[in-house]
């Protein structure tokens, strides 16, 4: 990564801190501290799949915000205050720019879900008692919801390059939606006849698949999760996020910011 | 007016407003009563809720399981006789999250056990561990539930057998899955047959309102024979005497008995100027068949939920 990319990246996390973003973690902790206590009141037998599960729902769902509400500003503020004038003055091209926001925003979630990470581990602790080998399966769930933060992040990106604020979080929201209804748009599909058929089937294909990325039941359970879909949905996060930010950067690079 | 003035009589009004939104909310909770709030699953089906959880369907499926065992406990603790939304929350629970074994483990004993221990639907807790089965093929527990349903609610000793046969086959299966096929197989109705399967279950159970739930069954057996053991004792001393005995000690004398009788909590039994031997408090002893005095009825679970 060059210099600029990473000076600018530093700065959208500064600001991302500066933004209290970051006070998100205060709400995690009520939420882990409240299910650990509670659990055991309210439920039978299921204590630590709560806790799986409730906590990885949570750092799931509030990243996503995060990445949608913050991603479609990222550009539209640095252009409402004039900064984006003084940036691109430098010698920065629009590209690193785009490239630079992706990166800061991005490692704000992952700071953000290594101390939700802490916050989980430490409410299993205290609701199992000890860790279990089928615990580092949680790992592999939480890296699979970075991956989901890499994606959502790219697209709101990619919506906020052409569109406002405000309609570019309603376009991100929407393809979150239809991305993890990705499975049931192919079975529409089987039923619809010729064209529309390879349409809609073209259609599931094209939209980013949230559903693979999901484990959370699976790893609440203890199941082991398939080196093969660990490194699919690796290269598939890499793949869609680098056409979507290459598609951000294309659109951003011809806009006329005058 | 100074800030500081304006500062603390802005906290006092908030505060205060807040306060008595509170209380009105409380009051308004009163008025409207529960009649309000009506015994009702607003989504019905399973598979809508799992499409519209966004793919967090684990995380729903707990409060469903919770909402199932809420709903058991609220109404088990009325001692009610009929549990109409309990089916289709596990049912929802397990379409969820269909490896979430406690739904089908504890699920079938709720649905399984005649009112008021329990929902008296044996049909619908068999449908719920054969779900599990087919959901989770390596869990042979599900076939031990779903063989005591079979044996002890619906009282099919070759379905139970059948049942205790497969998950006997699974691997890791306990070596007394294979002895309760064939015990079943041969001995299916007798208390014998039962005793071994509760002590199986006893031992073998991790959880406590399993293992709690089995030494009940345990202790009505123990009972039962008790009961029985005790009135061929009472018909024994009528026939050698052509009396009623009028209290156990003189069964003691005639031979017929060796000591007091007591229940398995140590209760002495009582009996009865006609001859009947009854338990002191039938309302410790759940699942009794025998010894419940006139116009007592049967016992209630101990609130283990």
């Amino acid at each position: 990564m060059n210099a600029r990319i990473g000076w600018i990246a530093f700065n959208t996390f500064r600001e991302a801190v500066r933004d209290r973003v970051l006070y998100n973690l205060i709400a995690f902790a009520l939420i882990m501290t409240a299910a650990a206590v509670l659990v055991g009141q309210i439920s039978i037998q299921i204590e630590r799949i709560v806790v799986v599960n409730l906590g990885l729902t949570a750092i799931s769902i509030f990243g996503i915000i995060i990445a949608i509400f913050i991603g479609v500003g990222l550009v539209a503020k640095e252009i409402e205050k004039r900064t984006l004038y003084t940036v691109l003055s430098r010698p920065v091209r629009r590209w690193e720019f785009i490239v630079g926001k992706f990166f800061g925003l991005t490692w704000t979630l992952v700071v953000n879900t290594f101390f939700m990470a802490l916050g989980l581990f430490a409410a299993l602790l205290y609701v199992a008692g000890q860790y279990t080998r089928a615990d580092l399966w949680l790992l592999v769930a939480l890296y699979f919801i970075v991956l989901q933060f890499f994606l959502m992040t790219a697209l709101a990106l990619l919506f906020s390059s052409f569109s406002t604020p405000i309609m570019s979080s309603v376009f991100a929201f929407a393809v979150f939606l239809i991305g993890t209804f990705a499975d049931e748009l192919h079975d529409v599909a089987q039923m619809l006849p010729g064209v529309s058929k390879f349409l809609v089937n073209g259609l599931a294909y094209l939209v980013p698949n949230f559903a693979a990325l999901n484990v959370i039941s699976q790893v609440a359970h203890g199941e082991p999760i398939e080196p093969r879909l660990i490194a699919l949905n690796s290269l598939y996060a890499l793949l869609y996020s680098v056409a979507a930010i290459s598609f951000a950067a294309l659109i951003f690079d011809r806009r006329n910011l005058k | 007016m100074t800030r500081r003035v304006l500062t603390s009589v802005l906290s006092v009004v908030a505060i205060c407003c807040l306060a008595g939104a509170m209380a009105t909310a409380v009051a308004l909770d009163r008025i409207r009563g529960d009649g309000l709030k009506e015994e009702e699953l607003y989504l019905p089906s399973g598979a809508v809720l799992k499409r519209l959880s966004l793919g967090y369907n684990g995380l729903l499926a707990d409060i469903y399981w919770t909402r199932a065992v809420q709903y058991f406990g609220d109404l088990h603790h009325e001692k009610a006789m009929r549990y109409r939304l309990l089916y289709p929350l596990l049912d929802i629970t397990a379409q969820l999250d269909p490896h979430l074994i406690v739904t089908y483990e504890f699920g079938s004993i709720f649905l399984s056990q005649a009112p008021p221990e329990g929902a008296g639907e044996p049909q619908n807790a068999v449908k719920l561990v054969e779900r599990g089965i087919r959901e989770n093929p390596k869990a042979w527990r599900l076939w031990a539930d779903l063989g005591y349903i079979q044996a002890m609610e619906l009282h099919d000793y070759k379905a139970a057998s059948k049942s205790f046969q497969m998950g006997a086959q699974i691997p890791g299966a306990r070596p007394w899955m294979s002895v309760m096929a064939a015990a079943m197989a041969e001995h299916g109705g007798e208390p014998a047959t039962a005793h071994y399967l509760w002590t199986r279950l006893l031992e073998n159970s991790e959880d406590t309102m399993l293992k709690q739930n089995a030494a009940n069954h345990l202790r009505a057996l123990q009972v039962d024979d008790d009961i029985q053991r005790l009135e061929a004792a009472v018909a024994e001393y009528r026939r050698r005497t052509s009396q009623q005995p009028q209290n156990f000690s003189q069964l003691i004398s005639a031979g017929l008995l060796r000591e007091m009788p007591a229940d398995p909590l140590g209760r002495p039994y009582t009996l009865s100027p006609d001859g009947r031997v009854y338990v002191q408090n039938p309302s410790d002893m759940p699942f009794i068949t025998r010894g419940i005095p006139p116009g007592m009825k049967p016992a209630i679970v101990p609130q283990t939920f």
